[in-house]
């Protein structure tokens, strides 16, 4: 029971979303928006489990004085004492704390003057690393250690050189050339990666409808 | 004296800036709003004598002289939709000629009311053709009958409304949408396919799968892992559950837990989105279930880290660096994360094998980790390491299909070459069978 209800639940509603994309008919799009506004309403209830792991793993770490316990509290503290004082005193997030927002000076909350100041940098500082394991990965890949890695590196020149004014100045085919190679060559291998994927999910899909693919089940899976 | 030139100096700057700073005053608030009364009035004097002008050569004369407003208007069912539109077409009138023709406006009642409201415009360089309900502020409600009137619309804002017409039809939605018959086509013979590979598969028919090394790979690293006694690192991506890339990440997952239960190798699978991390949960329970150490299972193993995507990533790089496991597993959907998370694992130390269907993130993975598994080898791998029969008959029906594109492909290439050579037209033949236009 516990393995056929759901089982029972993707065959047919995978048949009938299938069939439905095929009906353009009031009742059939009805049914799909209908579909589509309700599912995302279990993922909210899921972040409560989410929220109760976050949890359990760090009470533990506090509990078994694990290795850089301490920190645990830097998670738990805020995760709960936010949506606390956001719910129960929304009056004193309102900290009063002067920010200045597009030329005014305006008030701000604790909460967002905390999200615009502590969590938006963090984020950026993160996402900045990305330009510096850029140019790591790249001296690693453009490494001419065989034939193909050495067209590899060469292809990564032009198309690099083609790309900036510099590029132009040196020939004036290299971005031509630059282009060509996105066009083209890179652009069909990206095309024939699409293709695969796009059976793969097709298979993956029928395989999960027929129930011949039963992990996503969790436990009731086997 | 010449002590006294710089103060001397800055005196006649800062009486020259005072004098300039005085002329650059700007007006008195009331001569600056005269001012602008005047100039709108002046603005508004033109505008009325041109409108006059439009009014008195324009309109007036034509509709003295007989101007046509539009006419023979066709009402008919929009096709192919959910019978919430309309498709209205008719004649124009006399007004195309006129150069300060600026547009047709639809006006639309329902039968037997009196107001007519104002649907949509047409300009006046599109066209006759209008489709009515794609505004959902005046929605076509089907099977109700609408009356219609179009009118020519003038630049000075004046109209010459055809008489209303009843529509020939009513809205009514389709049960079969007749432009996507190539799709289904299409979609039939792809799943005829993996099915025949399913039953050939169940029936015992042998099939042979190239290795991949990737896959390969997982119990070398599971086992590297092991020796070293350090933990694994599984991340299934951080998409949620209706990604079909995290449904085979978690289908992995179950495998590589198996035999991570197996070796009694620790496991950590820090998960973005709640639902994927219950799943995550149950499907790595199960797997120490199977293996027969349901005791060896940590509750703390798999668990919800945030959904903030560099949040994420922060927290998973700080584990990589604390923990230092041994190996770490990338499999599922990634963004630009992907070359964050690879090139720490890779710093760290760390065997790394990812797989994921992003084609902008595979160059990322494919430079920084030992083994990467190209878009559909990620969904490949469940059958490679479960090895049912099944299984192997979806990658062999998968195969089958990809084998028709390139057939057809080969025939595009082959037809294009013969149009140069020949002068032919038959690469446009090939188009017309097997491509469409985009379609809701």
């Amino acid at each position: 029971m516990k393995r056929s209800i759901p089982l029972a639940i993707v065959m047919v509603g995978g048949i009938l979303f299938m069939i439905q994309y095929f009906i353009p008919h009031q009742y059939s799009q009805t049914l799909f928006d209908y579909y589509t506004e309700w599912a995302p309403l279990v993922g909210a209830f899921a972040l409560v489990l989410g929220v109760g792991s976050l949890s359990r793993l760090h009470s533990h770490k506090i509990k078994r004085k694990a290795k850089n316990w301490q920190y645990s509290y830097a998670v738990l503290i805020p995760l709960f004492g936010v949506p606390f004082f956001a719910l129960i005193m929304p009056e004193s997030l309102g900290g009063g704390i002067m920010q200045t927002m597009g030329g005014d000076r305006v008030t701000q909350g604790v909460f967002d003057f905390t999200y615009m100041n502590v969590q938006v940098p963090i984020q950026a500082t993160m996402f900045s690393l990305l330009a510096f394991y850029i140019a790591s990965a790249a001296f690693r890949a453009f490494r001419a250690k065989s034939a193909l890695a050495s067209v590899l590196l060469i292809a990564a020149i032009i198309v690099m050189l083609g790309q900036v004014p510099i590029g132009e100045l040196i020939g004036k085919w290299f971005p031509k050339i630059g282009l060509w190679i996105l066009r083209y060559p890179n652009l069909g291998a990206k095309r024939a990666i699409a293709l695969g994927v796009g059976f793969g999910m097709l298979a993956t899909q029928l395989k999960i409808i027929f129930g011949v693919e039963r992990n996503w089940l969790g436990g009731a899976g086997e | 004296m010449l002590r006294k030139v710089p103060a001397l100096l800055l005196a006649l700057l800062l009486a020259t800036g005072l004098a300039w700073a005085q002329g650059e005053d700007p007006p008195p608030a009331e001569s600056a709003e005269t001012g602008e009364t005047a100039e709108t009035a002046e603005e508004a004097a033109l505008v009325g004598e041109v409108e006059a002008e439009i009014t008195a050569s324009t309109v007036s004369s034509t509709l003295g002289d007989g101007m046509v407003a539009p006419g023979n208007i066709v009402v008919a069912d929009y096709p192919n939709d959910a019978g919430d539109g309309l498709l209205l077409y008719f004649d124009p009138g006399s007004e195309a000629d006129n150069e300060n023709f600026a547009g047709y406006a639809i006006y639309r009642r329902t039968l037997g009311e009196e107001e007519l409201l104002l649907v949509g415009t047409i300009d006046a360089d599109e066209g006759a053709e209008f489709v009515d309900g794609y505004d959902p502020d005046f929605i076509v409600e089907p099977g109700v009958q609408y009356e219609y009137q179009v009118a020519a619309m003038y630049l000075n804002g004046a109209e010459v409304p055809s008489d209303p017409v009843t529509a020939q039809e009513v809205a009514s939605g389709q049960i079969y949408h007749a432009g996507k018959t190539r799709v289904l086509v299409g979609c039939v013979l792809f799943l005829g396919l993996i099915l025949f590979y399913f039953h050939a598969a169940q029936r015992g028919v042998e099939m042979y799968l190239r290795p991949i090394a990737g896959i390969e790979a997982i119990d070398e690293a599971i086992g590297r892992a092991t020796e070293m006694g350090k933990p694994i690192l599984y991340v299934p991506g951080l998409s949620t559950i209706s990604d079909v890339a995290t449904i085979a990440s978690i289908t992995i997952l179950g495998r590589v837990a198996k035999k991570v239960a197996e070796y009694g190798t620790p496991l950590l699978v820090p998960n973005r989105d709640p639902i994927v991390y219950t799943i995550a949960e149950e499907t790595v329970k199960q797997a120490y279930m199977e293996a027969g150490r349901p005791d060896a299972f940590d509750k703390d193993s798999v668990f919800f880290l945030t959904q903030s995507q560099f949040a994420f990533v922060a927290g998973v790089n700080g584990i990589m660096m604390r923990e230092k496991p041994a190996t770490n597993f990338y499999l599922g959907m990634f963004w630009a994360e992907s070359l964050i998370l690879a090139e720490t694992g890779s710093l760290s130390g760390a065997i790394q094998i990812a797989g994921t269907d992003a084609v902008t993130q595979l160059p990322f993975f494919i430079t920084t980790c030992d083994y990467t598994l190209i878009g559909e080898e990620l969904y490949a791998a469940s059958a490679y390491l479960g090895r049912e029969p099944k299984q192997l008959g979806s990658i062999k029906g998968q195969d089958a299909c990809k084998g028709i594109i390139m057939a057809v492909i080969t025939l595009g290439l082959l037809l294009a070459l013969t149009d140069i050579i020949a002068g032919t037209e038959t690469l446009d033949w090939l188009k017309s069978v097997v491509t469409m236009p985009i379609v809701d």
